[in-house]
């Protein structure tokens, strides 16, 4: 049953990564992506394997990861933003060319 | 899902899911996604207290809410100037979102729905206790966790060097 809602979020999540321009919009697309599946985990190890902590410690590491990839992403945004002075995605494409 | 009151908190913790999410990601105010991400967070953490997890629903507020949200708020304040709205999507970009969300939940939802059985009980368990989760972390043997968690030490000592090196003044 709890699947049902963290499916929902993780589409919603989906939208917001091809639709959004702003970095750090795309940044929150990609927390709620992640929580979705992490909800998965922690549903699959409760329902299936109630007597296995797995599901939950993989749910644990990857909230510490998330974190990790969070900050180091937001330091790279800044200092995009203090050398560019804007942060849409569609106006920083001098890589491309 | 037994009792009416577990009812009544499923529905108003997926009812708070879905709308936060779905407002989350298409607010045109940068600092309310910000807002409506941290309420997202807070109904996944009312999740992890259902399914009795409550060590992994507060590491989840502590984190998540506590840390991630205070990031992205102080990154937005930053990076943008005070109401400004984000200009509207080229209906491009929002025909392709839409058609790859909702291609993702018709499959997604008709393979949940076709195979799980949505109304299962619950079944029995002590929660974990505290006790419990910190030997299997610190433990090497058979559902031990002391590589990952070491693993993860060393990855987070690697951030806080990246981030300084990545955001100082040159």
């Amino acid at each position: 049953m709890l699947l049902v809602p963290a499916m929902i979020m993780f589409c919603c999540g989906v939208y917001g990564f091809i639709t959004r321009r702003n970095m750090i919009a795309i940044l929150i697309s990609l927390e709620l992506m992640l929580n979705a599946v992490d909800i998965n985990f922690a549903v699959f190890n409760r329902y299936l394997w109630p007597q296995a902590m797995e599901g939950m410690f993989f749910t644990l590491f990857a909230i510490a990861i998330a974190a990790a990839e969070t900050a180091l992403a937001i330091a790279i945004i800044i200092n995009l933003y203090r050398s560019a002075n804007n942060i849409d995605v569609h106006d920083l494409n001098k890589l491309k060319h | 899902m037994e009792s009416v009151g577990s009812i009544i908190l499923y529905i108003v913790v997926a009812l708070a899911m879905v709308v936060f999410s779905v407002l989350a990601v298409t607010t045109r105010k940068i600092l309310r996604a910000a807002t409506y991400l941290l309420f997202t967070l807070f109904a996944a953490a009312c999740v992890y207290f259902m399914l009795d997890y409550e060590f992994l629903g507060a590491v989840q507020i502590a984190v998540y809410a506590g840390g991630i949200v205070v990031l992205f708020v102080f990154s937005i304040l930053l990076t943008s100037r005070p109401g400004h709205n984000s200009e509207r999507l080229s209906s491009k970009s929002r025909v392709l979102g839409s058609v790859a969300a909702l291609a993702m939940l018709l499959i997604s939802g008709y393979a949940l729905l076709s195979r799980c059985a949505l109304y299962a009980a619950k079944p029995a368990l002590e929660t974990p206790t505290m006790q419990q989760v910190g030997q299997s972390m610190m433990s090497t043997g058979h559902g031990g966790y002391l590589l990952p968690f070491e693993a993860v030490s060393v990855l987070l000592l690697a951030c806080i060097i990246g981030g300084v090196v990545i955001a100082r003044k040159r």
